[in-house]
């Protein structure tokens, strides 16, 4: 039985080291290629052809973009900013306010929009609505002239990000309320930039999916605006204080330094 | 052809090589060759073992023949696949943002795909020395010259579009962690008139910089301390700091992407040739126009010459070890030949320090008037500050070693002065890095030298590199492929104002 046992033992090591053996001869033979090499290398060439394809997607994506916030410097011309800038929030779907008036104008679903504006001349817009809009950097600077904006939201608008925010500080003597709740490219580095508006009143910043540590950004922004009201709401902060003791313990790891000190900053 | 050219000149270590590889072929042979007796006896019973495996022989032998012929890449020797190429368009030597940016431009411009063979040489891929990863990672506004500004401003602009430049298909979009603080200088009474003058040259370029009073600067920012302080200038927008490491990668990734080659050894000498040419003054002079470049490999004594048409020399703060090789600066004081690279490398050291009840998330890049620096690092109160040295006592740039007696001496003294918060303060850790110094006006050198027609030069930007590297890339990507700047005038940024010996100056206010 053992004897048996060891027979089959040794068979199969021997075919083992025969598989072993059968490896380096196997690889060195790759001098004709394999078929499927030979595909991969026909593939590699179209790739570019998809990759074109992919590209020149993406860009038309981006230059629709870009062309929804062109400059409207004809209609400066010939309306002042003052309309301008009504007619861009229109175009993108927004909504605004005259300084004075009570009535918003609104687009509405097919796009339409009441072309009434154009009969408030160089009246300034007070309140502004871009919520869930394509507005971007090249296309704030439509609004970039409008002194007497107290109110704007940009709710949900995927291409307001960081460097958006930090040209903002054209609004601060007048900016008092700011809606940048669900805009997915904001992070911490643009909430810095907020600094500047120090008028600010009330600021809505919930549900930002890029901030990495929420808990501890929102204490910090209620500590750098004082006289604002913050709001913030849809973030799992149980989780993030758990970020902020992992930093903790990152950072001491890091440079062993005491505990209690470090339960101070918090 | 060529392997053989390089087999003769590294005779010994052929030798080497080449035993090694027998062994190594005896190995596999033997391996090779028992399955397929094997399979082959129990396939074929009929005929002979001897003369089937005969024939297998002949066809590894002709095999290895078709393998040998011209044109296929087998070599008898075992070639280092990392090697550089052995012929490219065009050599950048440094693989530093600078380099890298270069390089990126350089294909971006390129008007058919391929049309261009560029090679990044860099002999340290751990960037353990380079500036890039070791600066302060800081982007500003606050220049006097207009150049400056347009390059930061230029820059900014870059790193907005980041995505649109430098997003490569299929991977993660860049997050260049930017941090939207502005800088802030502060200015005594002896400099505040030179800062009122920098103001309007920045606003006249359209740089949105404020002037702020010493009250107006204890509203903003209540933790600072005023004495002294008789204006301040404040960054509104397109300043902050931002991850240097991110930049680099992302500059690196796409240039790579769009067929840059990326390899590590270090350039050791040139192979040019010189021509005598005569000035109007009837002095003779030397030009020297590169024909290859000599690449040592990283431990190890081979080395590769890499014949090229253009080289671009973007090593930072050794940039002028690869000009002394071509003899710039070896000729009599007082001439053409005599005018050396004033690049150096100087040390400075960088210290992170926490401090519980430092300033909080308004925290902005502050430049006192004393020289020192600070800025906030991350959120959990802790802070990175550091300072140039007076020029008598310069640290020794042999080693990267840090001098925490300055910071006692020189940075804490200060810094506790204006920020009063900073008293009670615990050093965590500290780096040193070296500035690519320019010493004869701390400005970046970017174009051709006048004797050696085929070299550009960017190189010397002392402490403000990393945020001007986009801006400049391109700026030597046009220089090379249009002949002339096309977006930004820098051109008082070439070699001309050395040989003038007029030099940019920055009015710096510390
Ligand atoms: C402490 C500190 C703080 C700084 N802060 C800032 C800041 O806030 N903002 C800012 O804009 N700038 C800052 N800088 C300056 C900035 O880092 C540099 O100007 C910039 O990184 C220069 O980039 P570079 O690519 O030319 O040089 P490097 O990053 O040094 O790259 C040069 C590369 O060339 C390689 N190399 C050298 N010689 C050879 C050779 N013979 N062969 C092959 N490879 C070679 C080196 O290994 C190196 O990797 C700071 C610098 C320091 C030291």
């Amino acid at each position: 039985m053992s004897a048996h046992l060891m027979s089959l033992h040794r068979c199969c090591q021997r075919s083992a080291r025969l598989l072993v053996a059968g490896r380096p001869w196997s690889s060195s033979s790759v001098s004709s290629p394999p078929l499927h090499t030979r595909l991969l290398l026909f593939l590699t060439q179209r790739f570019y052809d998809v990759e074109m394809l992919l590209r020149w997607r993406s860009q038309q994506g981006q230059r629709r973009v870009q062309k929804k916030n062109a400059y409207y410097s004809y209609t400066q011309h010939f309306h002042g900013a003052d309309i301008a800038a009504a007619f861009y929030v229109l175009s993108l779907k927004g909504g605004f306010r005259y300084v004075g008036q009570s009535d918003w104008f609104h687009t509405d679903k097919r796009g339409q929009f009441n072309w009434n504006f154009l009969n408030h001349k160089d009246t300034p817009l007070e309140e502004v609505d871009m919520s869930c809009s394509l507005i971007s950097y090249s296309g704030l600077e439509n609004l970039v002239g409008q002194q007497s904006l107290r109110t704007l939201s940009l709710q949900g608008c995927p291409e307001v990000d960081d460097w958006f925010l930090a040209r903002l500080h054209v609004f601060q003597d007048s900016l008092e309320e700011l809606d940048i709740s669900h805009c997915p490219r904001i992070t911490t580095g643009g909430l810095a930039a907020l600094r500047n508006l120090k008028g600010l009143r009330r600021l809505d910043m919930s549900s930002l999916p890029g901030l990495s540590n929420p808990g501890l950004v929102i204490i910090l922004l209620e500590e750098m605006l004082p006289q604002c009201q913050i709001i913030a709401s849809g973030y799992d902060l149980s989780l993030s204080q758990e970020g902020i003791e992992e930093r903790n313990e990152q950072h001491e790891q890091g440079h062993e330094s005491d505990k209690s000190e470090k339960q101070a900053i918090y | 052809m060529l392997t053989w050219r390089r087999l003769h000149v590294k005779a010994s270590a052929v030798h080497g090589l080449l035993t090694s590889r027998l062994v190594t072929e005896q190995h596999t042979w033997v391996h090779g060759h028992l399955p397929l007796c094997q399979s082959l006896s129990t396939g074929t019973p009929v005929r002979n073992d001897f003369f089937k495996d005969l024939e297998a022989q002949f066809a590894a032998a002709r095999q290895k023949a078709a393998d040998a012929m011209p044109g296929s890449s087998w070599s008898p020797i075992e070639i280092n696949p990392n090697l550089p190429p052995e012929r490219a368009d065009i050599v950048i030597v440094g693989g530093g943002v600078v380099g890298w940016s270069i390089a990126y431009w350089l294909k971006q411009k390129e008007r058919v795909r391929g049309a261009l063979k560029v090679v990044v040489l860099e002999k340290d891929p751990t960037y353990a020395q380079a500036s890039t990863v070791l600066s302060a990672g800081g982007i500003r506004q606050q220049f006097s010259l207009p150049e400056n500004i347009h390059l930061s401003l230029a820059s900014a602009d870059f790193m907005r579009n980041i995505n649109d430049y430098l997003g490569v298909l299929d991977e993660e979009p860049i997050d260049l962690q930017f941090n939207h603080s502005g800088y802030l200088f502060l200015a005594s009474e002896d400099v505040a008139h030179i800062m009122e003058e920098n103001y309007s040259t920045q606003r006249d370029a359209g740089a949105k910089v404020s002037l702020l009073s010493p009250t107006q600067l204890k509203e903003k920012f209540p933790w600072i301390n005023t004495d002294g302080v008789v204006l301040a200038s404040y960054g509104l927008e397109n300043e902050g700091w931002f991850d240097p490491w991110t930049l680099l990668n992302a500059f690196r990734r796409k240039a790579m992407s769009m067929g840059v080659v990326q390899c590590c050894g270090e350039v050791t000498d040139f192979k040019y040739s010189v021509n005598r040419a005569m000035t109007t003054e009837g002095k003779s002079l030397d030009i020297r126009r590169i024909k290859s470049v000599k690449v040592q490999m990283p431990n190890s004594l081979e080395y590769q010459p890499v014949e090229c048409a253009i080289v671009v020399n973007a090593a930072g703060a050794f940039s002028s070890k690869l000009a002394q090789i071509l003899r710039v600066g070896s000729g009599a004081k007082n001439t053409f030949e005599g005018i050396s690279l004033p690049v150096e490398p100087r040390k400075r050291f960088v210290y992170v320090f926490h401090c519980p009840d430092g300033p909080g998330l308004d925290t902005p890049f502050l430049v006192d008037y004393s020289g020192v620096y600070f800025r906030r690092e991350g959120l959990g109160g802790n802070y990175i500050t550091g300072a140039s040295p007076e020029e008598e006592k310069e640290p020794d740039p042999g080693n990267l070693e840090v001098d925490h007696e300055f910071f006692m001496e020189k940075i804490w003294p200060n810094l506790a002065h204006r920020i009063p918060a900073f008293e009670k303060l615990k050093v965590t850790s500290a780096w040193a890095g070296f500035y690519d110094y320019n010493t004869f006006d701390q400005n970046g050198i970017i174009g051709l030298h006048p004797l050696i027609p085929n070299m550009y030069f960017a190189t010397g930007f002392s402490g403000h590199g990393l945020q001007h590297s986009p801006a400049v890339g391109r700026a030597v990507a046009e220089l090379i492929l249009d002949g002339n700047f096309q977006t930004l005038d820098l051109s008082r940024f070439d070699f001309r104002r050395l040989l003038n010996q007029e030099p940019m100056l920055e009015r710096n206010i510390v």
